[in-house]
């Protein structure tokens, strides 16, 4: 391949620590996202191939380890979506001043917490006994 | 009317001229992901329970099943768009680099099929 220039990055941009934590924290987030989804249609062809297929898929799927991994991808998939909508919101211009960045990864920090917590609470706890 | 040089163009050095489309395909497919997500974990979440007769009568219904086949495929796309970027950016060596995306392309589309043909088998036969 040949040398293309690349478009400026690390080398031109000086990132703070907050840019460059939720940067980073975003990407890795995104490839969790994507074992999630792996996991996920991995559940679905489990569905399609029959009850006993499925029992074996769901079963490995319940263990304490694998709750643990899928509050781990839950965390991932809730954060990922938060960053991504503030990375859609930045992409119309507005929210890219150093404050307001800021505030916004504050704000999804927060919020990321707040929804992962309430969704395993209502996935592990209020329907208990479902998966 | 192109400024570079012949001997620029016969290198193949400057942009590829795919930034943007890779950009855009992107973007659009974190809007679809947004409303499609949130559909998938409301779905799942209210569902009385998760064995496999609730689990293949929800995901049945056609509409669901449309939605489902959607999800699939688009997350399949962003995936493979994100985890694209991560290898040009991490793994070094020309090589190792093409290898790396030839497989990540490859194993993109055969879990989006999977997942596709998945989603069609359970909705079609309960269909008949």
């Amino acid at each position: 391949m040949p040398d293309r220039p690349l478009s400026p990055h690390l080398t031109i941009y000086k990132m703070s620590r907050y840019s460059l934590l939720s940067s980073f924290s975003n990407r890795l987030a995104g490839l969790a996202a994507s074992a999630g989804f792996v996991l996920l249609v991995d559940w679905l062809v489990a569905a399609a191939r029959g009850p006993q297929a499925y029992a074996r898929t769901a079963g490995a799927l319940s263990t304490p380890l694998a709750k643990g991994v899928f509050a781990v991808l839950l965390l991932a998939v809730v954060y990922h979506l938060l960053a991504g909508i503030r990375h859609l919101v930045w992409d119309t211009g507005r929210g890219l001043e150093r404050a307001q960045s800021r505030r916004s990864a504050w704000l999804i920090a927060v919020l990321t917490l707040i929804l992962t917590l309430a969704l395993a609470y209502w996935a592990f706890v209020a329907r208990a006994g479902g998966a | 009317m192109s400024e570079r040089t012949p001997l620029g163009r016969v290198r193949g050095y400057g942009a590829a001229k795919e930034g943007v489309g890779h950009w855009w395909a992107q973007r659009l497919t974190s809007i679809a992901l947004v409303p499609l997500i949130l559909w998938l974990a409301l779905s799942l979440l209210s569902l009385p329970a998760l064995d496999h007769a609730t689990v293949s009568a929800w995901m049945s219904a056609p509409g669901r099943a449309l939605l489902l086949i959607l999800l699939v495929s688009i997350a399949a796309w962003h995936s493979q768009l994100g985890v694209q970027v991560v290898i040009e950016d991490y793994v070094h060596g020309a090589g190792m680099k093409v290898l790396a995306l030839v497989v990540s392309s490859f194993a993109h589309v055969v879990i989006a099929a999977a997942g596709v043909l998945a989603v069609l088998s359970v909705s079609l036969r309960s269909a008949t």
